[in-house]
């Protein structure tokens, strides 16, 4: 019989370890669903992991980290402060579709000004968008006791079928053709965020290390931060300490939605370049999994997301190369999130062997 | 003499890094009611949880009527005749009397049959009982009731007492008294657990004394001194607290006219509250846990808000603060309950003592951080109040319960308040630290310190307080000085056998 | 606009049927709340119960072996849930959101070569002469099978939760699992059984949208229905009736919306479709005021520490 026994305390290896083991857990168990899918599961493995970094072509693919990997950090980055402090933010994809919106909107609104101003007013719009966007759950929560879950992921329905009224109607491209999308801010030097496109440097990416050094001190060395943690942890020790949970819940969805919706603005004027029906790729909810593998902790967010990017681009060049489907990618990063929930166990939990007696 | 009706040998159970139980052997006669005496941590809980089927011994036997018993589960026990009534109820609030007892039966009948049957024995024990109410709108007493009628359905012939009078007023201790007594006289068999000598040894046919996981002795209490039983079960003569006189100064707090609703669902509200607190007064509030007791912290705390009047602190109304501001005026408070509310469990020493000491003591400059200095005042709450861990950087939920409360304690004693509020500081500690406890509260009040104590221990107030009031369904009493107060007289300011309906024996 | 092609009759009709995914998604999930878990992987067990069940339902013929798989396939699904909290003890919120991504990607996976292709039909009951009658025969007696197993299971539920010993059991358990746990009930293993049930519903629910609502396969074709499942449990305060109530409210909003659609009324699609979506979003509002209701326990870990 293995028993479970509760440690004093968490243990630190074990908090770090875990990840690593439910990424190996996660290549195993990809390997014998690519297998049973008739591809070589050790060809697949190396595809994904390998190809993207010193393959071939790599020179090709290192850049696209950078561009995948920049709004995972800065959503994760988000929604990690409300996990830790049980506020449960699960709408990310819908505040990166409006950050997405207002930016672009402003964007389109000042084409064709070529003035230095036009991008920076831009970000500003993506992240008031956003955090408009989180905003709703957040006075919902305070005001009426309503569950934020529930709230921010029905807003995410809302919020993709004002982009395909958007990209139908308001910032439809005159000069379109009457096809459906905006005009390409690829195509407008004051309101693109590109820094250098061949390296797939972007601002987003600026703004994501920005956001990891942000987020490490606020953790860390700041009462803000310490009273997230503490409201996580014990919600009516938080009280007890003066922590106000009104103030607490609008910061945190607050923040998320902010970052959530620059993630938007600097996707659409950059990799993306255009405001469309089929904008957003879930960005949003790959986030979740970013932070969760990331522990909640700004460094391993950031080592996670490039990660989550690494399979993405893996994924995709698999697809191209061995046939693999875009799904068992999907399915290969819901298992990463499995595995990692379930090895955590050994992070508060030590497992005994317990001698049966008297047989 | 005749065979008894339970016979334990050796048992023994170790935990990680304790041994709870260590070797017990002892026998419980039929018909006998038998304590079972010992502080906090002594290993009773254990003991009775291995009876009760809920935990397996690592070795040793038990013998029932004779033969071997060995209940793998709680059901096997009660199916032998053992029925247990829990110190912390198993009840479900939000179901029924009639469906709480029918949960705790194998084969219970249906419920109208179960009803009449619960009115039958509740009035054959004198413990009169409503079927239908909800168990969360019970009072503690009549909560109990619901458990004793449970096990008494179940027609044990051991019926074992965690604790029972903890959560009751001297006159509904007389009430279960008498239906111990009547169960004895019909042959049942009563294990006895309890840390109070003087009820000990007025029910109590016989007493097994645990220390450290381990039988020290046994008597019978009839014949034996509290003093004597005292020293077996610590171990040592203890030190009783030194109080001086002290010189009593201005009002420092002043609570009037306070009400206020429960934030909890089943929690008790605030009707009308009056009291005020001197320097250098120590002000004991007594009654039994769920009368407000969290409420009146809470509403001290500045985590229930009020009327700005209500609460005047040195005059200066404070009711509607939040803790940050009440602090930094030098109104410190200690929760009852250490984990999840006084303490944060998996965070570390450091860290909790960041939670309340942030603004006293200066650990935050602008906002940020002062990690070292926090470092250092938990090093110094460690050091002065005894606090047993490797370090700081341990948390929470690593320490044992005294040396937590001694930590909580400790934490707002070094802060230097002017108005400290603690709430139960000694429940579940063991009777070195809750000495302790009681003398840091006693300095700090002969430092000119205004100090209200709630605490469900009468004899703890005693000990320390210069004026008592008793908390019954949200009411204060009036407060009076504790020289010469009798215990009747503490017994009808807990409002008698309150809320309960009168029982007929 | 005309207005004058909708139907009274058959729009009650069809809101029974709009309303039946919901119903078995959110009756199911009410037992698993009931007993004290909060799994929020619905959608993702509801995702899987559609492709699951039209696969079967494809390569067998049977919409019968369909359904059954399709409530084997939310239950398999759910035991992996069951398997993280129960088990791992981990946090019921993260576990259910990994439910639901690895469900989303799992059904795709599974539903690549199953575009475009017609599921066979089931045959709806006929009553004969009953099924004929004007205005009531369409709305009581015209209906599938699984409509009426829908309603069945609300019903069973109720009886269950208020009459029968296991309901008490399951209701204790999720009121409060030490207490349940010292009186020696199998906490663990209710739940367990608990979410099984709530997966094979949602599993149900789903192929109910893939077999008979739409019929066909879409990759995400749920979408969302299990998340307003959840808000539905809410709304109904953990009573089977107003669960049933309340999935008639949603399917009337839902199929209203597409009848005015389809009649071309002024208002553009897009907000006619996000519709549902923000009258989910009020009603939480309106009801979240009572949560008196709740099980005690819900979404707490439980670790048998003694």
């Amino acid at each position: 019989m293995i028993r479970l026994e509760k440690r004093p305390q968490p243990s630190r290896a074990w908090s770090m370890a875990t990840p690593v083991l439910a990424v190996i857990a996660t290549m195993v168990f990809g390997g014998l669903l690519f297998a049973a899918l008739g591809k070589n599961p050790f060809q697949s493995i190396e595809t994904i992991f390998w190809e993207p970094l010193f393959g071939e072509f790599s020179f090709y693919y290192r850049p696209q980290l950078l561009v995948k990997g920049a709004p995972l950090v800065l959503i994760a980055i988000g929604l990690s402060l409300g996990f830790r402090a049980g506020i449960w933010n699960i709408g990310a994809e819908g505040q990166y579709i409006m950050g997405a919106i207002a930016g672009a909107g402003v964007g389109l609104a000042f084409y064709p000004l070529d003035a230095w101003y036009v991008f920076p007013l831009m970000v500003i719009a993506g992240a008031l968008g956003g955090w408009a966007w989180a905003m709703l759950p957040a006075l919902l929560k305070v005001k009426f006791g309503t569950n934020e879950i529930l709230v921010s992921l029905m807003l995410v329905y809302v919020a993709e079928q004002l982009l395909a009224s958007m990209s139908l109607g308001l910032l439809k491209n005159p000069e379109g053709f009457g096809f459906p999308g905006s005009r390409n801010l690829n195509d407008y030097a004051a309101g693109n965020s590109w820094i250098a496109q061949d390296i797939g440097l972007h601002w987003g990416v600026a703004a994501a290390l920005i956001a990891v050094i942000f987020a490490y001190v606020l953790l860390n060395r700041h009462m803000a931060g310490f009273q997230i943690r503490l409201s996580g942890e014990a919600p009516r020790a938080a009280r007890f300490a003066g922590v106000n949970p009104t103030r607490l819940i609008l910061l945190c969805l607050g923040l998320a939605g902010a970052l959530a919706g620059m993630a938007g603005l600097f996707e659409v004027s950059g990799p993306a370049g255009q405001v469309s029906i089929d904008f957003n790729v879930g960005y949003g909810f790959t986030a979740i999994i970013v932070a969760f593998l990331g522990r909640l902790h700004p460094v391993g967010i950031l080592l996670a997301a490039a990660l989550m990017a690494l399979t993405y681009i893996g994924g995709e060049i698999a697809q191209g190369n061995l046939g693999l489907p875009a799904a068992a990618i999907q399915v290969f990063q819901g298992m990463l999130l499995f595995f990692l929930l379930a090895l955590d166990l050994l992070t508060n939990y030590r497992l005994r062997r317990t001698v049966t007696e008297g047989n | 003499m005749s065979q008894p009706l339970l016979s334990l040998k050796g048992l023994t159970k170790a935990y990680p890094g304790v041994i709870a139980n260590n070797d017990i052997s002892f026998d419980i006669g039929a018909g006998e009611v038998h304590a079972l005496l010992g502080e906090n941590g002594a290993g009773k809980s254990t003991l009775v949880k291995m009876i009760y089927g809920l935990v397996k011994p690592d070795s040793g036997t038990m013998t029932l009527r004779g033969d071997a018993y060995a209940p793998a589960e709680p059901r096997a026990a009660r199916a032998d005749g053992i029925a247990m009534v829990f110190q912390h109820f198993s009840l479900f609030d939000a179901l029924n009397v009639a469906e709480n007892i029918a949960l705790g039966m194998e084969n219970p009948p249906p419920m109208r049959d179960l009803a009449s049957r619960i009115r039958e024995v509740s009035e054959t024990y004198g413990l009169p009982l409503d079927p239908f109410r909800t168990v969360g709108d019970l009072s503690a007493g009549e909560r109990q009731r619901v458990e004793i009628i449970r096990c008494l359905l179940q027609d044990p012939k051991l019926l074992i007492m965690d604790e029972p009078t903890s959560v009751l007023t001297p006159q509904e201790v007389e009430i279960l008294f008498k239906t111990l007594e009547k169960l004895r006289a019909e042959g049942t068999s009563i294990l006895y657990i309890s840390h109070k000598l003087e009820e000990i040894r007025r029910l109590c046919d016989t007493a097994t004394i645990l220390r450290l996981g381990q039988v020290v002795g046994g008597c019978i209490p009839r014949e034996t001194t509290a003093r004597d039983m005292a020293e077996m079960m610590v171990g040592s003569a203890l030190k009783t607290p030194e109080r001086s006189g002290r010189a009593l100064g201005e009002v420092a707090l002043d609570i009037s006219g306070l009400s206020v609703a429960s934030p909890a669902e089943f929690g008790t509200a605030l009707k009308n509250l009056h009291l005020t607190v001197r320097q250098g007064e120590i002000l004991g509030i007594g009654g039994v846990a769920g009368n407000g007791q969290e409420e009146l912290l809470g509403v001290l705390s500045g985590e229930i808000p009020t009327e700005a009047e209500a609460v005047k602190l040195a005059g200066q109304p404070v009711g509607r603060m939040g803790p940050t501001e009440r602090r930094t005026l030098g109104l410190l408070t200690a929760p009852e309950e250490r984990l999840g509310h006084a303490a944060a469990p998996d965070m570390s020493l450091t860290e909790n003592a960041l939670l309340t000491g942030a603004v006293r003591e200066k650990l935050e400059h602008r906002g940020f951080l002062r990690w070292g200095a926090a470092r250092a005042f938990a090093e110094k709450i460690i050091a002065e109040f005894d606090v047993r861990t490797p370090g700081p950087e341990n948390a929470a939920r690593s320490l044992s319960g005294g040396n937590l409360q001694k930590f909580v304690i400790g934490r707002e004693v070094l802060q230097d308040p002017d108005v400290l509020v603690v709430n139960q500081p000694t429940w579940g500690v063991d009777a070195a630290a809750a000495a302790a406890i009681r003398q840091a509260l006693l300095d700090l009040a002969a430092n000119g310190a205004a100090v209200i104590c709630i605490s469900q221990d009468l004899d703890e107030l005693m000990e320390i307080a210069d004026r008592f009031a008793a908390l019954n369904e949200g009411r204060l009493s009036e407060p009076r000085p504790t020289e010469g107060l009798s215990v009747d007289e503490i017994g009808l300011m807990m409002g008698g056998a309150h809320g309960m309906e009168v029982a007929n024996v | 606009m005309d207005l004058s092609g909708i139907n009274p009759v058959l729009l009650i009709a069809s809101l029974m049927v709009a309303a039946t995914p919901l119903l078995l998604a959110a009756i199911g999930e009410l037992v698993v709340e009931k007993a004290g878990v909060l799994n929020l992987g619905v959608e993702g067990m509801m995702i899987t119960g559609a492709i699951s069940g039209f696969a079967v339902a494809v390569e067998t013929g049977s919409p019968w072996l369909g359904f059954l798989a399709a409530a084997a396939g939310g239950a398999l699904l759910s035991a992996l849930f069951a398997l993280l909290t129960q088990v791992a003890l981990a946090n019921h919120v993260a576990s259910g959101l990994a439910l639901t991504l690895f469900g989303l990607g799992l059904s795709a996976l599974i539903g690549q070569s199953y575009g475009g292709q017609k599921p066979p039909a089931m045959a709806k009951i006929d009553l004969g002469p009953l099924t004929d009658l004007p205005v009531v025969g369409p709305i009581l007696f015209g209906h599938d099978p699984i409509l009426y197993l829908g309603i069945a299971i609300v019903a069973a539920v109720w009886a269950l939760l208020k009459f029968t010993r296991l309901g008490l059991i399951l209701r204790a358990v999720g009121e409060n699992h030490e207490a349940a746990h010292a009186l020696g009930y199998k906490v663990v293993r209710i739940r367990v059984l608990a979410i099984l049930f709530g997966g094979a519903c949602a599993g149900l629910g789903g192929a109910y949208i893939s077999l008979i609502r739409v019929p066909q396969w879409t990759d995400g074709m749920t979408a969302g229905v299990g998340w307003i499942a959840l808000a539905l449990v809410v709304f109904a305060s953990w009573k089977p009736w107003r669960v049933l109530a309340g999935a008639y409210l949603f399917g009337g909003v839902t199929v209203l919306q597409l009848n005015l659609q389809a009649a071309g009324i002024a208002i553009p699609v897009e907000y006619l479709s996000m519709s549902p979506y923000v009258i989910t979003v009020i009603v939480l509002v309106i009801l979240s005021r009572d949560k008196s209701s709740a099980p005690g326990s819900l979404g707490r870990i439980f670790h048998a520490s003694s």
